[in-house]
């Protein structure tokens, strides 16, 4: 019983940075019909800049919770930044062609960024260990179940930012325009809502989430990794896939949910099926469910 | 009398090929050439798929590795412990690696099937994701069967497979393909990727025709593989992770979704620069190679979406030179 406590707990911790990342892939998709091959390799350069900037933000001060934010801003304005590039540079002038071109387009973004940080000047191919900012320590031991401090502050942080990301699309102007966009991209323009400015937007937002998500998995497993990106991604869009893509709601139950059963898998039956476990939930749901659990069916028209 | 032909220039071919590639060339070039072929093999079969039928499969990788393992695991724990005489010679071993080649192929296309039949009825992105699990769940599977290496790769595999396999393979495989596509069934993939719902109103049914061409692909992958697995004489699951379905998808789309001489065209090309590159490596001491790689694909979105020959095939562009018939204006 106790083991089966400790592992809904690993669980959960691993399902809220799922959800951060579905999150993002679902915004993207909500809004321009695509899947973002690329965001799990923001998930990384994530993880990256924080790797970079630790050691020189460390130097005057000691490690600290404080000095985890600042390290955790800095990253998520980075992916920001990068996000909003690679939807300028590489998504933007395909707005208008078929959605299989602007697929093979995001598939080649992330080969791109992947093996672009994996160049030995820029990051190279060997694992490196990602700086300790917050030592680890049991906070709260009941019935021989641990909760550690970085799974509550990881929780903790990955469920404020959700909640300050369901502000921002339902109370403010531009998350008016993200849920027009998504509903009708030619009578929101009509309208007059920026619908560029909006896209931007979107994409600033998921990557800064993408960013946290990496810092949260490269502190609870130190190690950071230029491939990590792709199998996080993969399964992060997995969760949104079973979620309802396109339901920031769903995407949310999604990650728990993946979070839980990969965790379980590797409990109960082998760490060597921790991959093939989303692939099989995917298929399943794409089979029996296509919309997901929160999601609608949609009726194709001639 | 003319299939007679036909076979004789297609023998004189492989032979020709074969011979010349395999006594003029040093074992590097001809590791790239084999490796050339394979490449082709695998973006002709894709293309079948992806550029006529019009869906979009990212996991041809794991029907190789299904064509790959069934075959070498033929070759390499079945075929010594057999004690016929006749598998002892010379034509008798190389029978048994063309049944195994078969095996690999069926066994794929098999596969092939079992996946298309429950993914096909999805669309778009979402076949891509499926196929794209699939093809990963193929190779967890592999690398948790002990008695084919696991994880460890499988070594030992004979060396039968060669530039005249490979090539006569190519030959063949490129020409089936190219039957397939002329034929009813192949009007019938690519009406299914230009009007999935007009299709269907005319009484065809579209998951049977995806499915098929779907199995087809599989199928010639399947010996792909196999060709590849005797040639490299080892075979790891890592081989097979979705780069490589990535690499094949990039061939299809540079050399035109939908034309076969593209493909073979963009295989070859690939191939090639992936090799002509390493000087560059050596020069700048970093591995540039799949950077410019996937610089290359985003880049062709955005400039030439279609690829090098869209739709066209290589002899459809000598042909505008020539005059047409009666005067007619194409």
């Amino acid at each position: 019983m106790a083991q089966f406590l400790q592992h809904l707990v690993n669980g959960l911790s691993l399902g809220s940075i799922y959800a951060l990342i579905a999150v993002g892939y679902s915004m993207v998709y909500g809004i321009l019909q695509l899947i973002n091959f690329a965001h799990g390799e923001v998930v990384m350069l994530g993880a990256v800049f924080g790797f970079w900037l630790a050691p020189k933000f460390m130097y005057p001060v000691e490690p600290s919770l404080g000095l985890f934010f600042a390290v955790l801003g800095a990253s998520m304005f980075l992916c920001g930044l990068l996000g909003f590039f690679i939807e300028r540079l590489a998504y933007r002038p395909l707005r208008k062609s078929p959605r299989i071109n602007c697929l093979i387009t995001a598939i080649g973004v992330s080969l791109f960024l992947q093996y672009f940080t994996q160049l030995e000047f820029i990051f190279g191919a060997i694992p490196q260990t990602y700086p300790e900012m917050i030592s680890q320590a049991t906070v709260f031991s009941f019935a021989g179940v641990d909760i550690s401090n970085l799974q509550l502050i990881v929780v903790g942080l990955s469920f404020s930012l959700m909640i300050i990301l369901q502000f921002v699309v339902y109370k403010t102007k531009l998350g008016l325009g993200m849920r027009a966009v998504s509903e009708n991209t030619e009578v929101a323009a009509l309208l007059g809502v920026p619908v560029n400015k909006v896209i931007s937007f979107t994409f600033i937002l998921g990557s800064m989430l993408a960013a946290a998500a990496g810092t949260f998995v490269a502190t609870m497993y130190p190690k950071v990794d230029a491939m990590m990106g792709t199998m996080l991604g993969m399964k992060a869009f997995v969760a949104a896939v079973l979620g309802g893509i396109g339901n920031l709601p769903g995407a949310v139950i999604g990650g728990l949910v993946m979070g839980l059963a990969e965790e379980f898998t590797v409990g109960y039956l082998s760490s060597s099926f921790r991959d093939a476990i989303a692939f099989a939930i995917l298929i399943l749901v794409l089979l029996f469910r296509p919309a997901g659990i929160l999601g609608k069916t949609k009726i194709e028209k001639v | 009398m003319r299939q007679i032909k036909h076979l004789f220039i297609f023998s004189a071919l492989v032979l020709l090929m074969g011979f010349s590639f395999s006594n003029f060339l040093g074992i590097y070039h001809q590791t790239i050439l084999a490796l050339c072929g394979i490449n082709i093999i695998l973006a002709v079969s894709l293309n079948l798929v992806n550029g006529f039928t019009g869906q979009f499969s990212l996991g041809h990788a794991g029907f190789m590795a299904v064509g790959a393992y069934v075959s070498a695991a033929l070759t390499t724990l079945w075929l010594p412990t057999l004690t016929n005489p006749f598998l002892m010679t010379e034509i008798g071993v190389n029978l048994f690696f063309l049944f195994a080649l078969l095996a690999g192929g069926i066994a794929a296309g098999l596969t092939g099937f079992l996946v298309g039949v429950p993914s096909l009825r999805l669309k778009g992105d979402y076949l891509a994701v499926v196929t794209l699990g699939f093809g990963e769940i193929i190779r967890i599977f592999i690398l948790n069967i002990e008695p084919i290496g696991g994880a460890r790769g499988l070594i030992g595999i004979p060396q039968l497979s060669n530039l005249y396999w490979i090539f006569g393979f190519v030959l063949l495989i490129c020409i089936w393909i190219h039957r397939i596509v002329s034929s009813i069934p192949g009007k019938q993939f690519m009406a299914v990727r230009d009007d999935e719902t007009a299709t269907s109103a005319m009484g065809l049914s579209t998951t049977r025709i995806k499915v098929r061409s779907f199995v087809y692909a599989s199928f010639f992958a399947g010996i792909a593989g196999g060709l590849f697995a005797h040639y490299i004489a080892y075979l790891n699951p890592a081989t097979f992770n979705f780069n490589y379905s990535f690499q094949i998808v990039a061939m299809v789309v540079l050399g035109g979704m939908g034309s076969l001489t593209g493909s073979v065209a963009a295989a070859i090309l690939l191939t090639g620069l992936l090799e002509a590159l390493r000087p560059l490596q050596d020069l700048t001491g970093v591995d540039l190679r799949m950077v410019i790689y996937a610089l290359t694909l985003i880049v062709l979105m955005l400039t030439r979406p279609e690829g090098m020959f869209g739709r066209h095939e290589i002899w459809e562009f000598f042909k505008k030179f020539k005059k047409s018939p009666q005067g007619f204006v194409r």
